[in-house]
């Protein structure tokens, strides 16, 4: 190794920033490592801020993907607090907006997605939040509490995990839904229903085909969410959860190929073969469904910085995986596997009523994905057929006396 | 504090001195030992956790709870002795404990 050697950058210290890292060492990689992040912490995970953290049931020690001392053992430099003004990929480099440069070998972009906001009147309000980062999280919580009330905008997993947790901590919840039902992007008919009524049966309202025109606010703070039909809804704290936007800009800006995202290849390589990108930031190959898309998921960033971490240290490209996510709301366990692509029917396994069932999505006799609701065996079995493509018969997925291992077989 | 030894699939050994109240997943993450994915960060959500536990120690680890009995029903290269390391809470009784990687998580 030269004195010269700059070794890997990563721009963005969250879940996949700070997993590449930690596996290029894993990995046996002995060069430099430099992890930038914007936060002022080390990477954490993201996905309990709305679950276990938010209700209190983890702690900021759990949250941490590595403890403290472990950057410095690895000898992976962290610099925290950091804004990125610019990439050079002809010159390799990394410009910090403090004026500070930062020279590259190969770089990783997982820089991660941004809440998208909604540019209605009274949006720039206080205690109008979003929920992306620990801080976020922390400006949450210290607004709920027993009689405080949470507007939620849009009834997507953050928005209704964010509601589950509010009961929990005794808040009022109400969740406001554009569309005519809930989780409508990602979830089937039947999952939208079931998780509607069980909301409203923990106290939670849910308003569906919601108009909102904008917020109200006293002295500078939120009180109401206004509505196209003229009721204003009161609240003391409103969460915007209406979907995520790439941080691709810098990547755009140095002329790498964007498209709602940075497109990658399936060693999560970038348009320039120096610069890799992983996690909500790319847009990537799926080959199972033969097409491009951009994941928002932890499973998504651990497997390209997989990839990544692989292709740097000349490991063979890991097998493609299944995607999958999952989202705890009361005592739900909710897991998907798959994406519900190119799908022509649904076959619904186990009761509903019961909060114990899956939701098929078919392509003839082809599972594309899998909804499961305190249903692991339907997750796994499913998430394993899904990859292998392999037909099943309809009337024995639907039976529950024939089980997950039978239908599989 | 309880010690205990994570063997990866390669028969490299690690004994590490783990916090009780953590899992024997969070040991193995926390300090970097590769083998243990645990991608869901201990949601039993995932299956990524998956090890052997030496015989002598089955019976002190608790109960399965029937969503970590389903998850292992499916993940690969499952044995009798097979558990999610996400979901064995150390004790200061763990001390001591041996666990085994499979070849894969994925």
């Amino acid at each position: 190794m030269s004195v010269s050697d700059s070794g890997v950058v990563i721009i963005g210290a969250g879940h996949a920033g700070g997993t590449a890292a930690a596996l290029l060492r894993q990995f046996g990689f002995e060069r430099p490592i430099t992890l930038i992040g914007e936060e002022p912490i080390a990477p954490y995970q993201r996905p309990p801020l709305s679950k276990a953290w938010l209700k209190g049931e983890a702690d900021a020690e759990a949250l941490m993907l590595k403890p403290e001392s472990f950057y410095g053992e690895s000898n992976i430099r962290l610099i925290l607090g950091a804004r990125i003004d610019a990439l050079s990929c002809d010159d390799k480099i990394v410009v910090l907006v403090d004026g500070r440069t930062v020279p590259y070998d190969s770089l990783i972009i997982a820089t991660g997605a941004r809440a998208r906001a909604l540019p209605i009147p009274g949006a720039d309000l206080g205690g109008i939040l979003s929920l992306r980062s620990a801080a976020d999280a922390e400006n949450l919580k210290s607004r709920l509490g027993p009689g405080r009330r949470l507007a939620v905008i849009g009834g997507g997993y953050i928005g209704l995990e964010a509601a589950a947790s509010a009961r929990a901590l005794g808040a009022e919840a109400i969740v406001l839904e554009r569309e005519p039902r809930l989780l409508a992007r990602v979830a089937s008919a039947a999952m939208s229903a079931f998780f509607t009524d069980y909301h409203r049966g923990r106290g939670v309202t849910i308003e569906l085909d919601a108009r909102i025109e904008g917020f109200e606010g006293k002295a500078g703070s939120v009180s109401g969410v206004a509505l196209a039909d003229g009721r204003v809804i009161p609240c003391d704290v409103a969460l915007v959860g209406v979907g995520a936007l790439p941080n691709d800009d810098l990547a755009r800006a140095a002329g790498l190929r964007c498209e709602n995202g940075v497109v990658v290849d399936d060693h999560a390589r970038s348009s320039d073969p120096a610069v890799y990108a992983i996690g909500d930031v790319t847009q990537r190959p799926m080959a199972r469904y033969d097409r491009m898309f951009r994941l928002e998921s932890v499973a998504n960033a651990l497997e390209q910085a997989r990839q990544a971490a692989s292709a740097l240290t000349g490991r063979p490209v890991p097998a493609p995986e299944v995607t999958w996510n999952w989202s705890d709301q009361y005592d739900v366990k909710y897991q998907l596997a798959g994406m519900p692509f190119d799908v022509d029917d649904h076959i619904v396994r186990g009761d509903p009523a019961a909060a114990k069932f899956a939701v098929f999505h078919l392509n003839g006799d082809v599972i594309q994905a899998v909804e499961a609701v305190n249903a692991p065996a339907e997750f796994m079995a499913g998430r394993q057929l899904i990859g292998q493509r392999r037909p099943i018969s309809r009337s024995r997925l639907a039976d529950t006396a024939i089980s997950m291992k039978e239908v599989a077989a | 504090m309880p010690k205990i030894t994570y063997i990866e699939h390669s028969g490299a050994e690690h004994v590490i001195d783990v916090k009780s109240g953590l899992s024997v997943m969070e040991g193995a993450v926390k300090n970097n030992i590769p083998g243990i994915d645990a991608d869901c960060g201990g949601a039993c959500a995932c299956a990524t956790c998956h090890v052997y536990v030496d015989a002598a120690w089955a019976g002190k680890l608790g109960e399965k709870s029937a969503m970590e009995e389903s998850m292992l029903d499916f993940a690969e290269n499952v044995q009798e002795n097979s558990r999610l390391s996400c979901q064995i809470k150390v004790t200061d009784a763990l001390d001591g404990l041996t666990v085994r990687m499979p070849e894969s998580q994925h």
